[in-house]
């Protein structure tokens, strides 16, 4: 056991290297830092001066050499002037002294400098810090719906395959499935919260959410997310359901006179949701699509906003952060469904 | 625990229908059923795939699924009506007083929950046991069951013990609570020869044990009459024939009993002096039943007017107790003509050796992962130094159970695999080393394969004709597609298919029609040698003579030279000239047929000869149980392969069996064993079947 | 003129019909659920299933009633929509005045069904869905926007992106033109956006965007992923570990990140999608290649008459399509349309290759596969006649599906604003176009909103109708 976790730490952290270089590559082609120069120092300026303002930042290195650097496996460069000043580079960013002995030569991820947010105009590790706790909060309560929501449809449907019960929940999962976020989230809106034809139950904005959670302003949000993917794993249940039902041992427990509810409960549901369980991990990555949506649409300034103004202002540290952090959480929460696969199944447990 | 008490039969089925309705029609499985099962016997109920015997079983549970229906007939159990219990008395009935085994035991046992935990319900819910009560009723129940360290056993979870352990857990549940009827559907098909053996000894000792009446359902009919006190025969959903094991398998009334009894091999039997005889036709579909008596189509004393009349009823034979058939005419046949035997060419002459194997080594590699290549490389020998030579036209029979490495040696031969050591000279030239891609089109069209499972051997979205072309077209058949498609209609012919079968589906052909168009694909190029991995195992009994027969035909008359695998002794006996019996990658007997089936044996073919079911009761055979299971090709004993089972391995002093390998014993004419015991002890050895005292 | 209503002259009646069966299906529903829960013992006392025959009175009752107040919902349904054809145009409502634009699609509609269902019986597994209700209602809701797509001209009542009448804007549904010209149409059937276009129009000309980029790139998503998956599975090794990697990197990159990263003006001017787009458009060409000559190695003649023909049309498309270098000056995709399209396809290709490498893993034990190999077939004819045919089942099933997602990924991307034009009339754009103010003007939004949900649903529903029939096969 500890072998296979060993080795699927070192497959992630090649995952993250080899993702962290894609990110990196793209974000420093040449288009981008032009528009990074020109966000940065004035949209007027000349091309000389995009050059010199990228020169003085540190953006003109190789571009493995500054990857390096953001890792923190090669010393950083600095621009120093003639008085021997650090001016610009890497490690500048957020230190206050410019005398080239304050400055550190290493400053990248190994050393806990995630670089500073040229959007946001604060450390990048504050931001993504205080934006993943909103974000986290969010998707706790959307895993909190969703979840055993899905968990229930699924074994309810799966359980009797054919009945009523069963075509009424399977509908109401496809239906579910067929929503995605920016349509439900638009139609909970002008339902439940339109001044024009709405409800208003609940507020259209979560923005005051950042304030404290209620539940006017937090319950369009998290259903807007929840209701995507519950249908998708309430059908992977149901499927896992609907064959283990039919499985012999299912036929071995029934025969041997044990009672409906102590087959649905004893026997089958532990192996009914082992293929479910790797279902919600894997759910992830998918849910950040959600997150980032629901996060513009309700404007929260959460992870996934980050995400939005990162990429649009080509806020090169931020988005490396956003994506180590990202693949870090998919990794993860991959890595937690195997061994979790594993424990509910003894079948993998001993090999 | 609460059970009835009642002096009658236990199970009484009368004139019983049960239908399977889809959304297009009704489809009845089985039509005016009647059986009765007295305290303390075992019924047998013998019948080919789909004559409805499991829907019987299945009826008796009152557990047909959600598209089944008992139409007609009632089922009686102690005297009471089954169809009328409710859902509670329904339930304490079920696993309580009635118990049900069936064929696949791992797919029976939950496997997400520990062994212990799915004994003890049984007794938890019908006696109202506490835990510690039902854990120690477990524990007995495994002794009783024969089962090593059940103590660890109980705690283990099923996918850690072996099928013939899974299959005697599954015995042990359905006895916990000491049933007074036990339904067993297939409990041995997916279990090897030896291990089989041992279930059968356990079931009909603990039957009589207990007192427990059995419904033993099987198609095989040595194993009913090992088991059983009486017999039903069933054919397309009715019992056709019943009555005493002895009446029925000796004065048979019913024409499909008596063909079912002539398709199979008997021991004794051979393809020159008593051929087989296949019973003409297919199985009707449910749907397409003929009127009057549904075997009339096939059956050779069919009389237009009178069988095809009007519904049959069963009848009985006067004379015998409770002797009864569903035969019109059962009074008129002469049931003891001789069976006229088809003319049948002599045995094709044996000619030079054309492939011979030289100290055939093949191992295997097992690493865990391959990106990240790591950890103990484990070493699987499949194969250990064969050796033999084949002639052409003959036929060489490897016999074995699974993991013996049989098929490993037909993957090296066929070029899937390259020999990790040795050498296979086929006609003068080496192919060990040459993969199939490296081999010339006649070389690869020389050699050829005949697969197990018919309905996997055909790729489902071609038609037949489509692939015995591509076949033709591969080994460079035929110049035009014209000439190919002429080509392709003869091999039809030759497998004696009808010709418009060139453009049907597999899915529209039966198993047996399947294998036949294997057959052909694998004749197309001309092979000259032809490896057949169990090709009849899984086809009916009366459709296996058929088969085996046509492979033989066509074997005798293109003098090709057959490699014939199976694990059934009585159809290697039937149709092979020489037989080589493997063990966990060994030979460990090689010899001509006479001299294999006659002692003096290796004590590995001794056991496997004691553990074919006969279906006759002229003979007796001495009982061997081996114990254990076979060991993992992974991880072999020391010594000889097979002396953690052997029951001679006393008999060799020293410990020499645990230690060393045995060598090769010529026992002269091309006979030889592998085994250390000595020429004195080998001579004491007696045959395993013998005619039975009278 | 004045504004429209709903259901113009037909509403008075229908309007409380079809308030009645709402009524009725919510009490048959709701009384149904309770004597199943009630009865529940007394059906299970038999094998299940025989229910049918068994079950009580009551139970009978509800469930009768539920399928009548269903029916009935079904026939005012209907009645709205053949009610307002046959109306007079001044008596039309807003369903009225759809119903008629629709017209072209609801006869294609007809025609189809009829055709489908009269031969069902000898169209195969298309065939048997007209067995099963839910794949017969996917596919008529999948049909109706096809057949949307494909007349949109006729349907339309106004040019989607250059109509910018004044005063239009954010109106409400059935708004009159203030002064129409001669032979223009006289309403805003569903209102105007915020730019004063008709929100009617702009989802017809939607559903003809998203329906020519989304099966197309699920096929080339598909392309690659059988191109790639089949040797993966079967031939294992060091390659299928290296593709594996590769595809669970991509998998593990969030989708949205990958989009904000691929799909901008910048990456554009870098040219980065004709990279991608020639390397993906290849596949196709690859895979049709190895195809013929697999097949055909034994007729080297009609091998080459294939693979030549495969060379010619698929260079003149590829040439075309991947690098806008069609030498005939025919072919070409805008560049904001081939960005949004290859990152759909990339985005998409690694799940198809884990799908078929999976499929590839199972099929390649089978008997049939080992008869092919004994007979010295080469490796591609094994991978594409005797594996994949064996596989199309499963990925027929996940093509409709893939469908259904590549149209979500599609909206999200408008959602975003990326890739398209902003005046597209594409959904996802017109819902981004109209999310600022949708709680003061919802309709905007909610148009092409509900249209990508019932498409999707459509797809699903299919999906899942083929699905259950390749079972029963």
């Amino acid at each position: 056991m500890a072998l296979f976790i060993l080795r699927r730490l070192g497959v992630m952290v090649l995952t993250a290297l080899c993702m962290t270089l894609i990110v990196f590559a793209l974000t420093n082609l040449p288009p981008n830092l032009e528009k990074l120069a020109k966000t940065q120092a004035g949209t007027r300026i000349t091309d000389d001066e995009v050059h010199s303002w990228l020169e003085r930042n540190g953006y003109s290195a190789p571009i493995l050499r500054r990857y390096g650097e953001w890792l923190g496996v090669v010393p950083a460069s600095v621009a120093t002037d003639a008085a021997g000043n650090v001016v610009g580079g890497r490690c500048l960013r957020g230190v206050r002294s410019t005398s080239i002995e304050r400055v550190p030569r290493y400053c990248g991820v190994l050393q806990g400098e995630w670089g500073y947010s040229t959007k946001f105009r604060v450390p990048v590790s504050d931001l993504v810090t205080e934006r993943l706790a909103r974000t986290g909060v969010l998707m706790f309560w959307a895993f909190a719906t969703m979840v055993p929501l899905a968990l229930i449809f699924g074994v309810l449907a799966g359980m009797r395959e054919g009945s009523v019960t069963d075509r009424t929940l399977s509908t109401i999962s496809i239906a579910s499935t067929s929503t995605p976020e920016y349509v439900s989230g638009v139609v909970f809106v002008v339902v439940f919260a339109s001044s024009a034809v709405g409800l208003k139950w609940f507020t259209g904005s979560a923005k005051s959410a950042v304030n404290g959670i209620t539940f006017e302003n937090f319950t369009l949000p998290v259903a807007t997310i929840a209701l995507y993917g519950m249908g998708y794993i309430a059908r992977m249940t149901r499927a896992s359901m609907a064959e283990v039902m039919t499985a012999q041992y299912i036929r071995t427990a029934r025969l041997k006179g044990v009672k409906f509810r102590d087959i649905v409960l004893r026997h089958a549901l532990r192996n009914a949701l082992i293929a479910p369980f790797t279902i919600v991990m894997l759910q992830f990555p998918w849910l950040l699509t959600g997150v980032v949506i629901v996060e513009a649409l309700f404007v929260y300034p959460g992870f996934g906003d980050a995400l939005v103004q990162g990429a649009q202002n080509n806020d090169i540290d931020l988005l490396l952060a956003v994506s180590v952090v990202a693949v870090v959480v998919v990794l993860v929460t991959q890595l937690i469904s195997d061994i979790g696969y594993a424990l509910l199944n003894p079948r993998i447990r001993v090999s | 625990m609460r059970k009835t008490d009642a002096d009658g039969p236990i199970l009484e089925i009368d004139s019983l229908s049960i239908s399977f309705f889809t959304r297009a029609r009704e489809i009845p499985a089985v039509m005016d059923f009647s059986l009765t099962v007295q305290p303390g016997e075992a019924v047998g109920l013998v019948g080919e795939s789909g004559c409805g015997k499991s829907t019987v079983a299945l009826g008796v549970m009152q557990d047909l699924g959600t598209n089944g229906r008992i139409v007609g007939g009632t089922i009686r159990f102690k005297g009471r009506d089954l169809a009328q219990l409710g859902r509670e008395e329904l339930r304490d009935l079920r696993g309580c007083e009635i118990a049900m085994i069936y064929q696949e035991p791992m797919a029976s046992l939950n496997p997400a929950m520990k062994i212990g935990r799915q004994l003890m319900e049984v007794p938890m819910i019908h006696g109202g046991l506490s835990a510690k009560q039902a854990r120690a009723m477990a524990l007995r129940m495994l002794e009783d069951v024969r089962l090593p360290d059940p103590r660890r056993i109980l705690n283990a979870y099923p996918h850690q013990l072996s099928g013939g352990q899974q299959q005697r857990i599954v015995i042990a549940m359905a006895l916990m609570s000491k049933p007074s009827l036990l339904i067993l559907d297939e409990p041995t098909t997916a279990l090897d020869v030896t291990v089989e053996a041992g279930i059968v000894d356990l079931v009909r000792d603990l039957g009589r044990k207990y007192g427990t009446s059995m419904l033993f359902i099987s198609h095989n009919l040595g194993l009913v009459m090992g088991v059983c006190d009486r017999v039903c025969v069933m054919y397309s959903g009715e019992a056709v024939e019943r009555g005493s094991i002895k009446d029925v398998f000796d004065d048979m009334r019913h024409p499909y009993t008596q063909a079912l009894f002539r398709s199979i091999p008997r021991p004794g039997a051979d393809k020159i002096r008593h051929p087989l005889v296949a019973i003409p036709g297919n199985f009707p579909l449910p749907h397409d039943r003929p009127g009057g008596c549904n075997f009339g189509p096939r059956c050779s004393y069919f009389e237009a007017g009178r069988c095809d009349a009007q519904n049959l009823h069963m009848a009985p034979v006067p004379g015998k107790d409770r002797h009864e058939t569903r035969c019109v005419r059962f009074r008129e046949i002469d049931w003891n003509q001789p069976l006229q035997a088809p003319d049948r060419a002599a045995r094709a002459q044996v000619g030079e050796v054309v492939l011979e194997m030289e100290g055939l080594r093949k191992y295997y590699e097992v690493t865990p992962n391959t990106l990240f290549g790591s950890g103990g490389k484990r070493v699987v020998k499949a194969n250990e130094t064969l050796s033999f030579d084949v002639r052409e036209a003959e036929t060489l029979a490897i016999v074995g159970e699974s993991g013996c490495g049989k098929s490993t040696f037909a993957k090296v031969l066929m070029g899937l695999e390259t020999a990790t050591d040795g050498k296979i000279t086929l006609d003068g030239r080496e192919i060990q080393d040459k993969p199939i891609h490296k081999r010339g089109r006649a070389l690869v069209a020389d050699v050829q394969m005949v697969f197990q499972n018919p309905f996997d051997t055909l790729n489902p979205s071609m038609s037949v004709g489509t692939q015995i072309m591509r076949a033709l077209e591969v080994f460079g058949i035929g110049r035009s597609d014209a000439e190919r498609r002429a080509r392709m209609l003869e091999m039809l012919d030759l497998v004696k298919l009808p010709r418009d079968f060139a453009n049907r589906r597999p899915r529209q052909l039966s198993g047996g029609q399947k294998q036949r168009v294997g057959i052909a694909r694998a004749f197309a190029g001309g092979a000259r040698i032809v490896v057949a991995d169990e090709p009849v195992s899984a086809l009916d009994v009366s459709v296996q003579a058929a088969v085996a027969d046509l492979l033989m035909d066509l074997q005798r008359e293109r003098k090709t030279t057959l490699l014939f695998i199976s694990h059934d002794l009585s159809i290697v006996r039937y149709l092979s000239d020489r037989v080589m019996v493997m063990y966990l990658g060994h030979v460990v007997e090689i010899g001509a047929t006479e001299q294999v089936f006659a002692p003096p044996y290796h004590p590995y073919t001794e056991a496997l000869l004691s553990a074919v079911p006969i279906a006759d009761t002229h003979l007796q055979k001495t009982r061997i149980v081996l114990e254990g299971d076979i060991p993992s090709a992974m991880d072999p004993p020391p010594g000889c392969p097979f002396q953690t089972r052997c029951r001679w391995k006393d008999r060799v002093p020293g410990r020499l069996c645990e230690r060393v390998l045995p060598p090769d014993i010529p026992l002269g004419e091309g006979h030889r064993i592998k085994c250390h015991l000595s020429a004195d002890v080998l001579a004491e050895m007696e045959p395993v079947i013998k005619p039975a005292a009278t | 003129m004045e504004q429209l209503s709903w259901t113009g002259a037909l509403g008075p009646w229908l309007n409380p019909a079809i308030g009645a069966a709402v009524l009725a299906f919510g009490i048959a529903a709701i009384a149904h659920m309770f004597v199943a829960l009630l009865t529940a013992g007394q059906r299970l006392q038999h094998a299940p299933g025989t229910a049918a025959r068994h079950s009580p009175l009551a139970y009978r009752l509800t469930r009768g009633g539920l399928s009548l107040a269903l029916g009935a919902l079904v026939v005012v349904a209907l009645a709205y929509l053949v009610g307002g054809i046959l109306l007079p145009p001044d008596q039309k409502g807003i369903i009225g005045y759809l119903s008629t634009r629709f017209l072209p699609v609801w006869i294609a509609l007809g025609l189809t069904f009829a055709l489908s269902f009269a031969f069902r019986r000898r169209l195969g597994l298309y065939g048997h869905l007209f067995d099963n209700p839910v794949g017969m209602i996917g596919l008529g809701l999948v049909l109706f926007w096809v057949f949307t797509a494909v007349f949109a001209e006729m349907i339309v009542t106004f040019d989607p992106v250059r109509d910018v009448l004044p005063g239009m804007k954010n109106r409400a549904p059935g708004t009159p033109l203030a002064n129409p010209a001669q032979g223009q149409f006289d309403h805003y059937l569903l209102g105007g956006d915020m730019l004063a276009r008709d929100v009617f129009s702009r989802m017809v000309a939607g559903a003809r965007v998203v329906l020519a980029i989304a099966p197309a790139a699920t096929l080339f998503a598909f392309m690659v992923g059988i191109v790639l998956g089949l040797p993966a599975g079967y031939l294992g090794g060091r390659f299928d570990s290296i593709l594996s990697f590769a595809a669970n990197l991509v998998m593990a990159f969030p989708v949205i990140l990958l989009f904000f990263l691929l799909v901008t003006p910048e990456i554009v001017e870098m040219g980065v999608p004709a990279y991608m787009a020639a390397v993906l458009f290849l596949f196709p060409i690859i895979f049709l290649v190895i195809l013929w000559n697999a097949r055909y190695r034994t007729h080297p003649m009609r091998r080459n008459i294939l693979v030549g023909l495969t060379f010619l049309i698929g260079g003149w498309l590829y040439l075309g399509l991947a690098w806008d270098a069609d030498p005939l000056g025919l072919i070409s995709i805008p560049d904001g349309v081939l960005i949004v399209f290859v990152s759909v396809v990339f985005v998409n290709s690694p799940t198809v290759f884990r799908i078929v490498r999976g499929l590839t893993l199972d099929i390649r034990t089978r008997d049939y596969v080992a008869a092919a190999q004994t007979r010295g077939e080469g490796a591609w004819y094994i991978m594409l006649w005797e594996i994949l045919p064996n596989a199309r089942g499963p990925l027929l099933v996940d093509f409709c599906l893939r469908i259904g997602y590549t149209t979500i990924l599609l909206g999200t991307l408008g959602f975003f604003g990326l890739g398209l034009p902003p005046d597209s009339p594409d959904w996802g754009s017109s819902i981004n176009a109209g999310r600022g103010l949708l709680q003061v003007f919802p309709f905007p939004p909610l148009v092409p909103a509900v249209a990508i949900m019932s498409l999707v649903l459509g797809l699903n529903l299919l999906a899942d109708g083929l699905r259950e029939e390749s079972l029963k096969d």
